[in-house]
């Protein structure tokens, strides 16, 4: 039975011993999956990425194995000074989760502080959009992230391992951030817990992004600028990794994303899968079953993975995750790793990447800075290869058409990175049956997007 | 010529170097007699006799002679190529005992600011893993000293392992360092650096639990490097008196040699580490500066030649 560590029913344990170099035998569960593509009924879908479609029985191992590997993804790719904090932050992560008080106290600070549930809307006026002239089309509806606190889903990781290094000891927080959003998140955090915190921005995000750096420094970090390399969130990333080897006693990594070495794409996950199982439950109520269509954004993939984590067992549901494709995957300035990468190792993990033909890693572009990472999780590299989610990208001026057609249609101005899951309905939506429950994770608000938007759209 | 050549290299009692080395050699050999050096041909034979000798080989023989092994560490490509072939010279016949070459790369995390500088220069001058190899298929033959290479895992996924082992096999390279592969993560490494004749080096640090310390001394090939602080690469002012411990601890786990290395930059700190132990250190960042932030090239190399000759000195 493919088992994962779950907050709320942990029943798996991973142990502190340091194996050498063996690959556990996955214990699995054989799921059958829908192909890609494959609807539910007729009509037959019209996207051409479509394979054509045939129910296969594809195991689903364990997500992930206790070396921290989804299928061949994943892992510990990290300098060796790491490795003890890396199971240090394991056996931790294992005992809270096991920990009623711990969970209480989690409990409360999303529901009181962060401002969770947040609520599944049925967006109206998006449906009808969408809706064919013979009046047939799927049902869309909206997970609201963009209603917590600090305006996006970053903040639901960022609280719990703020409480897990408070566990822990440690007093010093260091981030990394690409836009801001999850520096902001980790400000805010630190402020509400007392932590002394520690931003690494790439030089030229922070120029992008002055209004974020500034919320951070109101809120109490430090914002360091890094110059090294392409001076963006990869280097952003790599240099708070040196920092963690260089003060890893008293300094705990709040990872942003399901990217890194293990455990922290298991962990991300798990604080993130909140949104899946609140969703389980509001579809239940409001019309008695699961959702038959789950749409994310993917950059580095943590509000994709708190979605589909809680349905990747239903095999009746469809999971999609949309990258950026930035100026269109041909021209070479996009972010759609999973489309265009090879398999490499990044920060930590074993994952899709976008590498040039040396193997040195490539400065993505996305007008959406929290989707502009080379890399994806590890968890999303081992779905998309078993076949169990679909990606696909969607370019820079489809997500700002999106952008604009929510603030429009449902009054709710999506973030940009929100904007590419919303821009890929106009390829979905004429594929799908009549009531389809589609549900699209709505990650962030926009109105950090707007200094943006304003260069580029025209009202 | 080449038969009895090979037949006059086989009183090496090397098991680690595969015979397909000693063709390399010879094809070398030719390539060298082809370019204008003369050289006597006994002074070839005992080049290429020193050359084939592996890391393992080369701290035995200095463990005999009771002196401690001095290994420097470069950036490939900054500011140049031609300025590195240059460099490897020089720091050979300074009396290096193992060179470590390091292939610049795009997101080093083990690296502190001097190094990422210069992997960040050589790859704006369009340093690439080719032109690195290009370079030391001349270079190799002429030194005396083996050559290690210090790379992340990526370029070597990149290219696939078993090409990557056997470009290096190749040119001559006889050791690898890869600080982002974790001891769990190295069986395929292994199995195809040993399959090539190339020794991979393993790391252990001051946060590495003892038991887990052991194993990794087991497995590490070459040398033991230890790390000697907690963070990256960089010159510190003074070492770490947990190296002294640390050392004694990895002596008791094994018999192969330990050099040290993350910090050294002054004979000061080479003679302390010599004096707890240590069969070799490593000196990286403080030769990258010299070499990087000249004012020229050749007053760089000039730079790098007085570093490593007082660093010589103050070694057994």
């Amino acid at each position: 039975m493919a088992t994962s560590i779950s907050l709320r029913n942990p029943n798996v344990s991973l142990g502190t011993t340091f194996p050498i170099a063996r690959f556990a035998s996955p214990r699995s569960s054989i799921v059958t999956l829908r192909m890609p593509g494959e609807s539910m009924a007729c009509p037959p879908p019209l996207a051409t990425t479509a394979p054509s479609a045939a129910v296969e029985t594809v195991p689903i191992g364990e997500r992930p194995d206790r070396f921290g590997r989804f299928g061949r993804f994943g892992g510990k790719y990290v300098p060796e000074t790491l490795m003890y904090a890396l199971s240090e932050l394991e056996t931790a992560f294992e005992t809270l989760s096991k920990d009623q008080e711990f969970q209480r106290e989690l409990d409360g600070i999303l529901r009181d502080y962060v401002g969770r549930e947040t609520p599944l809307y049925f967006a109206e006026r998006l449906t009808e959009h969408y809706r064919r002239a013979d009046g047939t089309g799927p049902h869309l509806y909206l997970k609201r992230e963009d209603l917590n606190h600090t305006g996006a889903h970053k903040i639901n990781n960022a609280v719990g391992q703020a409480l897990l290094a408070k566990r822990l000891g440690k007093k010093r927080i260091i981030a990394e951030t690409g836009a801001g959003q999850h520096g902001v998140a980790t400000a805010t955090v630190c402020a509400r817990f007392g932590l002394e915190c520690i931003i690494y921005m790439g030089a030229q995000d922070m120029e992008r992004q002055a209004l974020n750096v500034f919320r951070m420094r109101l809120l109490g970090a430090e914002v360091r600028a890094v110059h090294s390399g392409t001076k963006t969130l990869k280097d952003a990333t790599s240099e708070a990794i040196r920092d963690w080897v260089t003060n890893v006693e008293t300094t705990h990594y709040i990872l942003g994303s399901v990217a890194g070495p293990h455990p922290y794409p298991m962990m991300v996950r798990e604080f993130h899968t909140i949104i899946g199982k609140e969703t389980r439950r509001q579809a239940a109520e409001k019309w008695g079953r699961a959702p038959d269509v789950l749409v994310a954004c993917v950059g580095g993939g943590s509000n994709a993975m708190g979605l589909f984590n809680e349905f990747v067992n239903d095999k009746e549901v469809r999971l999609i995750g949309v990258e950026a494709a930035g100026h269109g995957i041909e021209s070479g300035k996009h972010a759609a790793t999973l489309t265009m990468g090879e398999v490499g190792v990044l920060h930590g993990a074993m994952s899709y990447l976008l590498q040039d033909d040396d193997g040195q890693i490539v400065e993505p572009h996305s007008i959406s800075a929290g989707l502009d990472y080379p890399g994806v999780g590890p968890e999303h590299s081992y779905l998309k290869d078993i076949g169990r989610a679909e990606y696909y990208s969607v370019t820079d001026v489809e997500a700002l058409d999106a952008f604009k057609q929510l603030s429009r249609l449902e009054g709710i101005i999506p973030a940009l990175e929100t904007s590419h899951a919303l821009a890929y309905l106009e390829k979905l939506c004429p594929t799908l049956p009549d009531g389809t429950k589609v549900v699209l994770n709505c990650s962030g608000r926009g109105d950090k997007d707007v200094q943006t938007a304003i260069k580029h759209l025209q009202l | 010529m080449a038969l009895a050549l090979k037949s006059s290299l086989s009183v090496l009692p090397s098991k680690q170097v595969p015979s397909i080395s000693y063709l390399s050699c010879s094809n070398s050999f030719f390539k060298s007699l082809a370019s204008v050096r003369f050289k006597s041909a006994v002074a070839m034979a005992s080049l290429e006799v020193t050359q084939t000798r592996s890391i393992s080989q080369t701290f035995s023989k200095l463990k005999e002679q009771g002196k401690v092994a001095l290994i420097p560490f470069i950036t490939a490509g900054d500011p140049d190529l031609t300025t590195t072939s240059k460099a490897l010279k020089v720091l050979d016949s300074c009396g290096s005992d193992l060179i470590e070459l390091g292939v610049p790369y795009s997101d080093p995390l083990a690296d502190g600011p001097v190094i990422q500088a210069a992997a960040t220069r050589a790859l704006a001058n369009g340093m690439n893993f080719d032109a690195v190899i290009s370079m030391l298929r001349e270079v190799i033959p002429e030194l005396s000293c083996p050559v290690a290479l210090f790379t992340y895992y990526n370029p070597i996924l990149k290219r696939g392992i078993e090409k990557f082992m056997i470009t290096l096999r190749d040119v001559g390279i006889q050791g690898i360092v890869v600080p982002d592969v974790p001891l769990e993560e190295t069986e395929n490494l292994r199995t195809e650096a040993a399959k090539h004749g190339i020794e991979l080096v393993l790391l252990t640090t001051p946060t590495t639990p003892k038991e887990r310390m052991k194993d990794i001394v087991e497995a590490s090939e070459g040398f033991v490097y230890l790390v000697s602080s907690i963070g990256v690469t960089g010159a510190r002012e003074s070492v770490s008196l947990r190296v002294k411990s640390l050392l004694q601890d990895i002596k008791q786990a094994t018999s192969k040699p330990v050099a040290v290395g993350f910090g050294i930059s002054k004979p000061e700190h080479v003679q302390q580490i010599a004096g707890w132990g240590a069969d070799g250190v490593i000196v990286g960042s403080a030769m990258v500066r010299l070499l990087g932030e000249s004012t020229s090239p050749e007053e760089g190399l000039k730079e790098l030649e007085a570093l490593t000759k007082s660093l010589k000195a103050a070694l057994p």
